[in-house]
């Protein structure tokens, strides 16, 4: 499990840089560095559907970001109440840090789940939905009402994408609105 | 319980992200951090040692595979996640075109 401690460290490091980069194109190739990080991990936790979706997702995920950080790079403003910001967010990252430390004492330990579920799924996911992948007998027939509603949340996702992105309608009402001041 | 101290850092940076930066674009990076954070955490309560990918095969130990449930959970959120991240950028890019600037102390300023 060495290699799983050395891609997480990866990812952390990736992750501070493009926290604390100024600029805004090497803060999303750094994005993409942990995403692909993440890809890999998966791949080492035996999960191979996730660590393609991963992938896929990623690689579209950066083409978005570059596009809307093109050519469109300012300074940051450093004025401000800098150390009661800072303070502030510390404070609360520690208290959920401490709230998440009582948590994780609940969990299984790491490598022995408790698969009170997913046990009936391994023994009859191939007998009654005849599928040799179980991930794919979970998502389209244990669960497909759970992809039904991620089809949903996608396709309302885009809808919502196409109403911000439009300018026709916009632009109309906005000279509506001068016609009617003028 | 390293492990999961180590996702916990990774999605706390991604808090900190989100809290503390300015830069629209910054928020939006810390919000695609944090989300990895979680999808990561749901493969790694999955994980069993010395386990196998939930691939049936007829050499197959069933005993030994790893949890299929939490697999197809982050599969829907992953998708989500590229929905809302595309979401989201589009609004950043309209308020970019409207102000002019990615600062969100700046977009308070203009206001009214």
């Amino acid at each position: 499990m060495v290699e799983l401690y050395i891609l997480l460290i990866f990812m952390i490091l990736g992750a501070i840089v493009a926290i604390e980069v100024k600029d805004l194109l090497s803060s999303v190739v750094a994005v993409g560095a942990v995403g692909l990080g993440l890809s890999i991990v998966f791949l080492v936790l035996k999960a191979p559907d996730v660590a393609i979706t991963q992938l896929v997702v990623e690689i579209l995920c950066l083409i978005i970001l570059i596009r809307a950080t093109l050519k469109r790079d300012l300074p940051f403003s450093t004025s401000g109440r800098w150390v009661f910001n800072t303070f502030v967010t510390v404070g609360f990252i520690a208290l959920f840090l401490f709230a998440a430390m009582k948590c994780l004492k609940d969990l299984p330990e790491f490598g022995y789940p408790a698969m009170r579920v997913a046990s009936t799924y391994l023994k009859e996911g191939l007998s009654k939905t005849g599928a040799t992948n179980l991930v794919s007998s979970v998502i389209l027939d244990y669960r497909a009402y759970d992809t039904l509603g991620e089809a949903t949340i996608l396709f309302t996702a885009v809808i919502g994408v196409l109403a911000v992105v439009r300018r026709i309608g916009r632009k109309r009402v906005e000279e509506k609105i001068k016609e009617e001041d003028e | 319980m390293a492990v999961y101290l180590l996702c916990l850092v990774l999605f706390s940076l991604g808090l900190y992200c989100i809290l503390r930066k300015r830069n629209i674009i910054k928020i939006i990076v810390g919000v695609i951090i944090a989300e990895y954070a979680v999808n990561l955490f749901f493969i790694l309560v999955a994980y069993r040692m010395k386990g196998r990918s939930p691939i049936l095969s007829p050499d197959a130990e069933i005993l030994n595979m790893v949890d299929p449930l939490p697999h197809a959970l982050v599969l829907t959120a992953i998708v989500i996640g590229l929905a809302t991240t595309a979401l989201l950028v589009a609004i950043a890019m309209r308020i970019y075109e409207k102000y002019g600037t990615f600062d969100i102390t700046k977009i308070r300023e203009l206001r009214g």
